[in-house]
């Protein structure tokens, strides 16, 4: 790894090719608009005679409907309509896999629109009340009249999976398994020298972006019905047009710039109500979820229980491990399946583990439900897995860092499912970095305090599962001005996915930035690309208009070369101008020549990912995944040994970005997703009281504020290696797994003992204080110096 | 239904009169009668500061007091703090070299919070600035490139007091 000439501080890279666009930390073109206010999101729009749309959820966990009755609310003036399940037309909503046209059978899911018989979560949709105003709807939820006979609920995903246990849905509560079953785990902790057991306890998190679900409905002049909504995914207009039972084509998703996303808007959210308010009533309509009915009803990420059991050598070599993972699924499947999946595919880290064996379920509860949520399973595990290593690293008296590097994944590494690791992984390379970039730990700040640090590390996959045959598509023209038009399907949800687009195809066709317009989110004219999920949009939309603007350049040189019976080869487009021996053509000028010969100043690709053959069960298939973008995290932080507070000092989190397009978006990536896992390690929590979600509003569900973190210190490595373009690897997701597991290891070292459950809130600081064989509560001590212990506490 | 209450109110130097609902909060007052949708509700409790507007110069909850409670007042949002040609004022071109918006959807909120704490005319601490923008939530940007843009910009500003 070498620093070329020009470079930002934090980035490192071993690629030396000339680019003159691509890999500039560039402002975003979109950031003006957003700084002036100007931005229209979803909910911003308002059309004339336009009505407002709201739902009626259920406030039990889990009920029967017993009666329901809308002739009061009906009758309030201003009252436009009441819809039951009854008065969908196909009340069902495919929540398997969004955008995606295969169905894979163990993935496939589905609910009611609207419940008609039978209620499975707190928040549950009952009835859609359309009015003339906010005002009204608000009064006419309250007049529409539910019974409802409470059964018997089950809230604790182990329990739901016991004898006996009340079924939330007819075929049992079992919604979902995979297993592994690598080498031979059973002689592998035989021949051990030392095993390492632990479970650990994941929680419900909101993903809270700032902007609470949103969006406007239409119909247009073609009779085509438009959904402006605040969404990752506009091709949910196959599953609108399915629930209304019109064809495809007469259903259009526009997807304006997304006020945050996380994958909480990978699901349907405001859509079908929106959708069957506006072909109800042929008006305009919108639909505007609050904060509170966001945090009470939409999926959250999964709660999972974790046990490992890992079996190493004297010299910290890993040798097997032993997984069983139970996911909490709530009322209803959505993408559980998947993400469990996830789970199962990303269980043994960034590791070499030759032995594996891994059982994982999620199970049908009366909680809410639960989706996708960036990370997506691959994040839970970290927790789980990087615990393991610190608790091996101080049994075998090895450093943190010594132990994850001698274990790391090299290319050609099988990971425990099959699948080979394909490129080259900087693990080694970013340890160092956040080493190197923390210096000594910090000393605590006076008496009572503590102060520790940890490190963890961590693989995400980029891309869309294989079996799903994912695709993006784009479409890049020149004007005849030589300003250059870029349609490609990506939703922006405020990652810079547009703008990096723009990069890409300015890289490429030589074109200044400020000449070229992104059209993007509209499911009917712009190339469908896909969802903006699963770190997959710079992979695959980048390599569309990669392939597109390549194709582009091509045929331009090809026609100029015609045209001056030059080859091709010898061509250049520069800065508007094609140029090369003897030639100097302007590009406008080019363009009409090749109008004029006939070749086109427009170009369409089709970007395919790899393809995998669906697992049933067993997970030994082989490829599962495109690829995996790899990291390490470091944090100090200090503990008050009487309030078990804890501040953050230093943050620093490196990724392998393989090229950053623009390393101001990987920054931004970096930083954001590291403190949204800070916020998940440390304070967040969707708490449930028998199903019912006691989470009111922001003043219980406490995201981080500007004064809960320090500075975060991002580092992009640069290897080159990736699979999107000009070697760019995904880097959404990625940065959010290894914090829980950096302060968990962190208050370890503070501490002594291990906290085990997240949020690692200041009574379970307290709780490993009290348990820490080194440190009396409200005495300051020398545990700044003893190592990660391995004890577990609540 | 309450009754219908004229407010007059002049948001970013236009002078806006609307007779709506007595019971409207200033953040829906001016989203939906005023069409100033710059200020966002993103949780309605005053939690979140994502409708921060300046009301006299003094940041405000938009969705915690009636347009009615302020009737007469000087309103500012972010789309007011540009410069009276339309161009980004010194503040908001500190957020845009510093990538400050990434979602954007806090940002109007956390534009008009920072314009109030610049506007104190005292040096802030990098710490201060973090207890200044506490009101404010962002998702994306782990809150550091909205630090360092108010950083900047204070630099700035004060560069431009000290050449005075």
């Amino acid at each position: 790894v070498t620093a070329a000439a020009g470079e930002g501080p934090g980035i490192r890279t071993s690629k030396a090719d000339q680019l003159r666009v691509v890999g500039q930390p560039l402002p975003r073109h979109d950031q003006a608009e957003k700084i002036t206010g100007a931005t229209r999101y979803a909910g911003d729009l308002a059309l004339a005679h336009m009505l407002h749309a709201a739902l009626v959820r259920s406030p039990l966990p889990s009920a029967a409907i017993t009666r329901r009755d809308a002739t009061a609310a009906r009758q309030l003036p201003g009252v436009v309509a009441v819809l039951f399940g009854e008065d969908v037309p196909h009340n069902l909503i495919r929540v398997d896999v969004p955008g995606q046209a295969v169905q894979v059978a163990a993935l496939q899911a589905s609910m009611e629109v609207l419940a008609t018989g039978r209620v499975r979560f707190h928040g549950e949709p009952v009835a859609l009340v359309v009015a003339e105003s906010e005002d009204v709807l608000a009064q006419a939820c309250d007049l529409v009249e539910v019974d409802y006979q409470e059964l018997p609920g089950i809230y604790d995903p182990d329990e739901a999976l016991a004898g006996g246990a009340p079924a939330v849905h007819e075929h049992g509560n079992l919604l979902s398994q995979w297993a592994i079953d690598r080498g031979d785990v059973d002689a592998a902790f035989e021949a051990a020298d030392v095993v390492a057991d632990g479970v650990y306890r994941t929680q419900h998190v909101d993903h809270a972006y700032l902007e609470p679900e949103a969006g406007v409905g239409w119909l247009d002049d073609e009779g085509v019905l438009n959904l402006r909504v605040s969404t990752q995914v506009v091709e949910h207009y196959r599953d609108v047009a399915k629930i209304l039972g019109i064809p495809e084509a007469r259903v259009r998703v526009i997807a304006p710039y997304v006020g945050g996303g996380f994958g909480g808007k990978e699901d349907m959210t405001v859509e079908p109500y929106l959708a069957l308010s506006v072909w109800h009533t042929r008006r305009p309509v919108r639909m505007q979820w609050t904060r509170q009915e966001s945090l009470l009803a939409r999926p959250k990420r999964h709660p999972m229980r974790l046990r490992y059991r890992t079996a190493a050598a004297s010299d910290g070599t890993v040798l097997a491990q032993d997984i069983d993972i139970t996911a909490d699924a709530g009322a209803y499947a959505y993408l559980s399946a998947l993400v469990l999946l996830y789970s199962s595919v990303h269980a043994c880290g960034p590791y070499r583990v030759p032995n594996v064996r891994l059982r994982a379920r999620a199970a049908y509860t009366n909680n809410p439900p639960t989706s996708a949520f960036r990370g997506f399973g691959g994040m839970q595990v970290v927790f789980g897995y990087e615990a393991q290593m610190d608790a091996l690293a101080h049994r075998l008296g090895i450093t943190p860092a010594e132990i994850r590097k001698r274990n790391a994944l090299t290319r050609g590494d099988p990971l425990p499912a099959g699948q080979p690791i394909e490129t080259e992984v900087l693990l080694a390379k970013a340890i160092d970095a956040v080493l190197e970039a923390a210096g000594p730990k910090p000393a605590p700040s006076g008496p009572g305090k503590v102060t520790g640090r940890g490190l963890a590390c961590n693989l995400q996959s980029y891309g869309r599962l294989t079996w799903l045959n994912d695709s993006a598509a784009a479409w890049v023209g020149f004007q005849l001005d030589g300003s250059l038009s870029v349609r490609c399907g990506v939703p922006d949800i405020g990652g810079g996915q547009a703008s990096s687009l723009a990069q890409i195809a300015a890289e490429i066709l030589a074109v200044p930035m400020e000449a070229i317009t992104v059209h993007f989110g509209d499911s009917a004219l712009t190339p469908l690309a896909g969802t903006t999920t699963a770190t997959r949009q710079l992979y695959m939309s980048g390599n569309a208009v990669c392939q597109a603007a390549s194709q582009l350049r091509d045929q331009i040189l090809a026609a100029a070369a015609a045209e001056t019976s030059q080859p091709a080869e010898g061509l250049r487009l520069e800065e508007g101008r094609i140029t090369g021996p003897g030639v100097s053509i302007s590009l406008p000028g080019a363009l009409v020549t090749c109008r004029r010969l006939g070749v086109p100043t427009e170009a369409l690709a089709t970007f395919f990912g790899p393809k995998g053959k669906p697992a049933v069960r067993n997970l030994q298939s082989g490829r599962v995944f495109p690829d995996f973008t790899f990291g390490a995290h470091l944090c100090d932080l200090e503990a008050d040994t009487q309030t078990g507070q804890v501040t953050l000092l230093r943050y620093i989190a490196c990724h392998d970005a393989g090229r950053a397009i623009n390393p101001r978006s990987v920054q931004g990536q970096i930083s954001g997703g590291a403190a949204q896992g800070l916020g998940m390690a440390l304070l967040e929590e969707i708490t449930l009281d028998h199903g019912i979600n006691t989470t009111g509003g922001l003043f219980q569900y406490l995201i981080p504020t500007a004064t809960d973190l320090c500075d975060i210190q991002p580092i992009i490595l640069e290897s080159g290696e990736g699979m999107g373009p000009f070697g760019a690897r995904g880097i959404g997701e990625p940065p959010i797994g290894p914090p829980a597991a950096a302060v968990a290891s962190a208050i370890a070292d503070a501490t002594g003992t291990r906290p085990t459950t997240l949020p690692i809130t200041p009574e379970r600081v307290l709780d490993c204080l009290l348990a820490s064989p080194y440190i009396s509560p409200g005495r300051s001590s020398a545990a700044a110096a003893i190592p990660p212990g391995t004890e577990e506490t609540g | 239904m309450t009754d219908t209450v004229t407010v007059t109110l002049t948001v970013n130097g236009r002078r806006v009169t609307r007779a709506a609902g007595g019971h409207l909060s200033l953040l829906r007052w001016l989203r939906d009668e005023a069409g100033v949708t710059d200020p966002k509700y993103g949780c309605g409790e005053g939690i979140c500061g994502a409708c921060t507007v300046l009301v006299d110069g003094a940041p405000v909850s938009s969705c915690l007091v009636l347009a009615a409670q302020v009737d007469g007042a000087q309103v500012t949002t972010a789309a007011g703090l540009c410069e009276p040609d339309g161009s980004l004022s010194p503040l908001q071109r500190a957020f845009h070299a510093h990538h400050a918006a990434q979602c954007g959807f806090c940002t109007p909120g956390m534009l008009v919070t920072a314009a109030a704490m610049l506007a104190g005319g005292r040096r802030l601490t990098r710490d201060e600035i973090r207890d200044g923008l506490h009101g404010n939530l962002c998702r994306c940007t782990g809150y550091q490139p909205i630090v360092d843009a108010v950083e900047a910009a204070q630099e700035q500003q004060a560069a431009g007091e000290a050449s005075r």
